[in-house]
């Protein structure tokens, strides 16, 4: 029976290292190829030796599908393309194919530049490696092969973020990545059609989370941004440079403008202008809003936020600042945090989640002494603050995702394995479907179901057809053909027409039975006593009297002579071909039993 | 498979389809060389204008001298200009399911279809397409709806007033179905039926048809269509070019194995070369600044211009025109140039790489900061303040009817300093010009259409090879001007079947098959016989559903169990409800192989006897008899149903079911 793989290299059962393989129909498709956060090993990026121990990748996938820039979707992906040798097709959407590449290349500075590691990729690796990229539309088919195509959905996560669709005949997956189910300030929410995949393999960040209205945390984020710089405090806020930093500098902005607030906001790293310019040329990918306006106000020119330079962080009064990385776990707003965490005034807010072993992570689940390099111990006194600004689907929208795809499994990924478990529960109760939550090199086999499609011709079909728009339409009409199978091709064609084509002569079976019945009137006069019979019993069938003297009944015939020996016995010839079968059984059985008695 | 024909102008097309039981509407062009045959609207009063004669019938007669003026022996409507519309009477097109546009100027009549015809369909264009063709809309209802006129001339549309007039208002067709311009009410409902849809988006219509948008290469945004089924396909190629301006690079590729090929939209200057044009144009603009005199270029506010405007920016300083203001006037001015910026996606393979780095696509960005090139909404505010010549102005509309550039004829058409440069191919420029008489200011033509010339679709059709062609009549013969010039046609074999408007064609091609889909609990009851090496055969019964276009074929349900009583049922109960289609049978018996099995069945008197045409075996005590033949099998016996059921098996061992 055909069935679909997948087997999680990350992401199974985990945040961070998203890489999921899928096999259908006979292709390999690699979703994601994330690096982990939370480790500096070789824990970090997927074990790609999963995939094929000696051969080839490239022999091996069809081809690989960056759903978003987020580093721990594509973070892995020069070191898979270029140090482990990978040269098929990669595809991602237009904005993600732009930025990409920039994330790529800090992440690779922090590593080898400030941490000094080697044996890493280099700059020209991240160049050659987008050069096997193909951009993708939004719902546009891509043709990978003969075979196998991709469709690209609205995700709303991030800048470009987008689900998958991936089809090789009448079998389909859906993978979402990451995703958001509601619009925010600067991105539409995600959409998919009713497209009913086999199996739709879903991020679960939020599984067990269903978040209060966006406003309210709005209302928060900014009291408590507005109390702490009222008491002269300083607020770090860490992000990464794209996604949910435009957004919380679209919220402060709006905010520091209608209050009239004087204190400075800064934006760490050189990447916020260039960020906020990707912002503006690829203004069609965000929400309405934006996009309606912007010849007139481009959302993404701020006014109150400036560039950041290093020495501010030691100026005396209050201050907010957005520094990169998001989860505290290298880089500039590492540094800070460092600078400014033994101060109680201070506080820092998380606005989205962090992954295991990272520094955020163990002050959000509440360590207050912590090690930092150089055996050196840091005391956060400091608020600190977590506010989920990430733009994923909570569980109500994971929910709410599902009834729009209609899938026929679920499978969960890109979450924690107990508040998958809830959500799995949840899943197979409402939906009634399956769903699946592997851990990483765990394979799940889904077994798909698929009709075969084939030609009919027209001919037969319009035959049947219009047997079928007769009155008693609402009986279902048996419809008999015959299914040629010649070089993988199906075609289902009227049964002449099949011998017609393999040049075979048809083989006429007929039957011709004796039935004897008792009547001592003339043959003509027992003939028009069988005619009447047949016709007050068969009243949906055409029985005719020919002028030759035989009976016909649809095709078969009737014909009546004369005993030889007993006058008082007439003989009928019953003669049907295969094809009546049952008619020529039915009347031979009805004959069998004798006329009723004449009324004449 | 029929074409309906709604417009006989061949770039401004407007064709329904019924394409299986789909109607589908091809562009909807609106051909506005109509306003030719009336006066500019001026904005600023026009004492030249005011004061033209009114026309005189020979006969002396003065009836029409308030509707139609003449200027330099040319005769022009004074009245509030009208538009030509597609046909509207030569089918209902509320019946029309779909409307799928090609690019932004075949999009103009769309307000009249949408909104006056009863349509409840969905029309599909790209963002690009649907965002610049509001502007250009918006251009078009600004510049007529601010110079409002009082007067609305409809004696002369009459057909016998319209006899006397002299041409080309004689020979105008279809004047009583002209129309005024739409509304911006109009145009907001009629873009609110508009759903977006990208390149190589397969959009299903009704499970029967599906419709695909391809990168045709000319504009932002501008796509030709697939329209298939599974088993047809009609490619329908509007406005596509293959040389490389802004635009994606035209999708050659997937329009092959068509049926039928719709081809329209090829360039309307067939003997202009585009970039020898735009040579010309940057030079005879320069050397018109330099001499101290203004240029005036009547535009379209989206499309050729980027292109232009990129020339230019490359051009000037070499030029040494680096201190003279370049104007874009109107009222969708800004609203151009930011969206062109916008649409990284849509744009060739050079400009999308400018984004990744990440810089504007188009180097008008540049101009505009560094103040080379300034946009207002109008002439009045800013722009009159600002203004300073000598300078270059572009403008709309290309008719010279209205827009801005009304008052730039006015202007500056009485100084032999300036220079009008026509680079839009769709107005004739003497026409346009024409109301303008008599004229000291220079005029210079260089149409840029980057459209397909007729060396391009021969290589096309050649590469793409449709079984079929169609296209608009003037495509089939040589232009009426250059007639010995049989090089200008469409030369393709079969040739070109050919239409023009309001004419019906049937599009040539035959349905054989259809697509059905075997359930797998089917599929898995099926019984495949092997009849020739690599060929298999299997007998398919089952239940046949069709539902919005999609034939299923079920396993047909379980008969109802027999009643098992013993209880005598009344025979007629028994007719059988429907005949169940019995297979057809093929091959033959062998007799001593049928002896054999029948003597191993129990009948020990089996008696064989050879006829012409085969033999006759006889069971003696049965009394029955069986003819067999090469092709042919007849039993005949008593009416022993047992005995007869039993030969009957023994007889289907020998031969194949179909």
């Amino acid at each position: 029976m055909p069935e679909i793989k997948v087997t999680p290299l990350g992401a199974g059962q985990d945040v961070g290292r998203s890489c999921i393989l899928v096999s259908i129909a006979g292709k390999n498709v690699m979703l994601d190829c994330g690096m982990h956060m939370g480790y500096n090993d070789d824990r970090r990026f997927p074990d790609f030796s999963y995939i094929t121990q000696n051969g080839r990748l490239t022999d091996f996938l069809d081809c690989v599908i960056i759903s978003h820039f987020h580093l721990d979707h594509c973070g892995a992906l020069p070191y898979f393309s270029e140090m482990v040798g990978y040269d098929g097709p990669i595809y991602m959407t237009h904005p993600t194919k732009a930025i990409c590449p920039i994330l790529l290349e800090d992440y690779r500075k922090i590593t080898v530049d400030k941490k000094g590691e080697t044996n890493f990729f280099t700059s020209q690796m991240i160049k050659d490696c987008m050069k096997k990229v193909v951009a993708v539309h939004l719902h546009q088919t891509v043709q990978v092969d003969e075979e196998l195509e991709i469709k690209a959905y609205y995700a709303g996560h991030v800048l470009g973020a987008a689900m998958f669709q991936i089809k090789v005949g009448c079998e389909s997956v859906v993978y979402t990545g990451d995703y958001n189910m509601t619009p925010d300030r600067h991105l539409g929410a995600a959409w998919v059609d009713k497209c009913r995949p086999d199996l739709l393999i879903t991020e679960s960040t939020y599984a067990t989370t269903i978040r209060d209205s966006k406003r309210c945390r709005e209302r928060d984020f900014l009291k408590k941004v507005h109390e702490t710089v009222e008491r002269g405090g300083k607020v770090l806020i860490p992000v990464f440079a794209l996604g949910r930093a435009q957004e919380l500098c679209i919220l402060l902005e709006t905010f520091w403008e209608r209050m009239n607030l004087k204190a400075p906001i800064y934006f760490s790293t050189g990447l916020t202008e260039k960020a906020n310019h990707y912002y503006k040329l690829f203004i069609t990918w965000t929400n309405q809003k934006i996009r309606k306006t912007f010849v007139q106000r481009n959302m993404f020119e701020f006014k109150h936020i400036k560039a950041f330079d290093r020495a501010f962080a030691d100026n005396p009064g209050p201050m907010v600042v957005f520094a990169t990385p998001g989860m505290l776990h290298a880089g500039q707003s590492l540094q800070i945090f460092r600078k400014w965490a033994g101060n109680e005034k201070n506080m820092v807010i998380m606005p989205g989640y962090c992954v295991q072993g990272t520094v955020g992570h163990k002050i959000l689940s509440g360590q207050r002494k912590l090690e930092m390099e150089g055996r050196q111990i840091l005391e956060v006194k400091m608020q600190v603050e977590y506010m989920s600004f990430s733009a994923h689907a909570d569980a109500k929208g994971i929910m709410q995702l599902i009834r729009q795809a209609e899938p026929r499994n679920v499978l969960l990924v890109h979450g924690e394995a107990k508040k998958m478990e809830f959500l799995k529960q949840k899943i197979e109760q409402e939906f009634h479907v399956s769903c699946y939550m592997p851990a990483n090199g765990e394979t799940t086999t889904i077994f798909t179901n698929p009709s075969i499609p084939v030609d009919i011709s027209l001919g037969l079909l319009k035959r049947e057809t219009a047997i079928g728009l007769l009155p008693d339409a609402k009986k279902p009409k048996l419809m008999h053909g015959t299914l040629i199978m010649k070089d993988n091709s199906f075609r289902l064609v009227s049964p002449e027409q099949a011998l017609k084509e393999l040049g075979l002569a048809e083989h006429q079976l007929r039957f011709t039975c004796r039935v004897h019945i008792q009547d001592p009137r003339k043959e003509h006069e027992t003939v028009l006593r069988v005619y009447n019979h047949l016709k007050g019993v068969l009243k949906d069938y055409s029985v005719q009297h020919l002028p030759d003297g035989s009976i016909t009944v649809e095709s078969i015939l009737i014909q009546a002579t004369a005993h030889s020996e007993d006058q008082g016995t007439k003989v009928l010839l019953v003669s049907w071909t295969y094809q009546d079968e049952e008619l020529g059984s039915y009347l031979t059985a009805l004959l069998k039993k004798g006329l009723p008695p004449s009324t004449s | 498979f029929f074409q309906y024909c709604l417009s006989g102008h061949p770039t401004l097309p407007c064709n329904v389809l019924k394409f299986k039981s789909t109607t589908i509407m091809l562009d909807c062009g609106l051909d506005m060389t109509s306003t030719l045959n009336f006066l500019p609207l001026p904005l600023v009063q026009s004492p030249r204008l005011s004061k033209l004669p009114g026309w005189v019938l020979k006969d002396g007669s003065t009836f029409l001298d308030k509707e139609l003026k003449e200027c330099s022996g040319h005769v022009f409507v004074d009245s509030v200009p009208e538009f030509c519309l597609p046909e509207t009477e030569l089918l209902d097109l509320s019946t029309v399911d779909v409307i799928l546009i090609s690019n932004y100027h075949c999009m103009m009549a769309l307000p009249y279809i949408t909104e006056y015809t009863g349509f409840t369909g969905t029309v599909y264009a790209t963002e690009p397409t649907v965002q610049i063709g509001r502007l250009l809309m918006e251009e078009l209802v600004n510049s007529i709806e601010r110079v409002p006129k009082a007067q609305s001339a409809s004696m002369w549309k009459n057909k016998e007033v319209q006899r006397l007039l002299p041409a080309p208002l004689k020979d105008a067709v279809e004047v009583s179905m002209w129309r005024k311009c739409y509304t911006m009410p109009e145009v907001n409902a009629a873009l609110s039926k508009i759903q977006l849809v990208g390149y190589s988006q397969k959009i299903e219509l009704f499970g029967a048809v599906q419709v695909t948008p391809l990168s045709s290469g000319y504009a932002l945004g501008s796509s030709n269509w697939i329209i298939q089924s599974h088993y047809e396909k009609v490619s329908y190629v509007s406005g596509s070019s293959l040389l490389t301006t802004h635009p994606q690079p035209m999708d050659q590729a997937s329009l092959k194995n068509s049926d039928v090929l719709i081809l329209t939209g090829l360039t309307q200057i067939p003997t202009a070369n585009p970039d020898g044009m735009v040579g010309e144009f940057c030079s005879n603009l320069a050397m018109t600044v330099r001499n101290g005199g203004n240029v005036l270029v009547p535009c379209y506010p989206s499309g050729v211009i980027y292109d232009l405007l990129e020339c230019l920016y490359q051009y000037i300083d070499s030029a040494g025109l680096s201190t003279v203001p370049f104007y874009f006037i109107s009222p969708v001015a800004n609203s151009s140039l930011e969206f062109s910026q916008i649409f990284a996606e849509w744009l060739c393979h050079n400009k999308q790489t400018k984004v990744y780095l990440p810089e504007p696509p188009f180097p008008h960005a540049e101009l505009i900061q560094t103040n080379k090139l300034k946009h207002y909404p109008s002439i009045h505010g800013d722009f009159s303040n600002d203004f300073k010549q000598p300078c270059v102005v572009f403008t709309g509309h290309p008719s010279l009817r209205f827009g801005d550039v009304v008052h730039f004829m006015e202007l500056w058409g009485k100084s032999s300093l300036n220079t009008v440069i026509f680079t839009e191919p769709d107005f004739s420029y003497l026409d346009a010009l024409a109301p303008y008489q008599p004229l000291a200011m220079k005029c210079v033509y260089c149409p840029i259409d980057t459209r397909l010339n007729f060396i391009q679709v021969s290589k096309l059709l050649k590469e793409v090879q449709p079984l079929h062609v169609v296209c608009p009549e003037q495509y089939t013969q040589p232009p009426p001007t250059q007639s010995h010039r049989t090089d200008l046609m469409i030369d393709c074999q079969p040739p070109p079947m050919s239409y023009r408007r309001a004419e019906v064609l049937t599009l040539p091609y035959k349905r054989r098959y259809e697509k059905i889909e075997i359930m797998p609990e089917l599929a898995d009851s099926l019984v495949p016989l092997e009849i020739k090496p690599g060929i298999s055969l299997a007998t398919v019964s089952a239940v046949l559903h069709t539902k919005d276009n999609k034939h299923v074929l079920q396993l047909p349900p379980k008969p109802p169990q027999p009643p098992t009583s013993k209880k005598r049922k009344r025979v007629s109960d028994d007719v059988p409800e429907c005949k169940p289609l019995k297979s057809l049978l093929s091959g033959s018996i062998p007799v001593d192989q049928f002896v054999q099995t029948l003597e191993k069945h129990g009948f020990s008197d089996v008696k064989v006897e050879d006829t012409a045409k085969g033999h006759i075996v006889l069971l003696q005590e049965a009394e029955t008899l069986i003819q067999i033949e090469e092709d042919s099998t007849h039993i005949i016996c008593d009416n022993d149903e047992p005995l007869r059921v039993k030969l009957r098996d023994l007889v289907l061992k020998f031969l194949q079911k179909f």
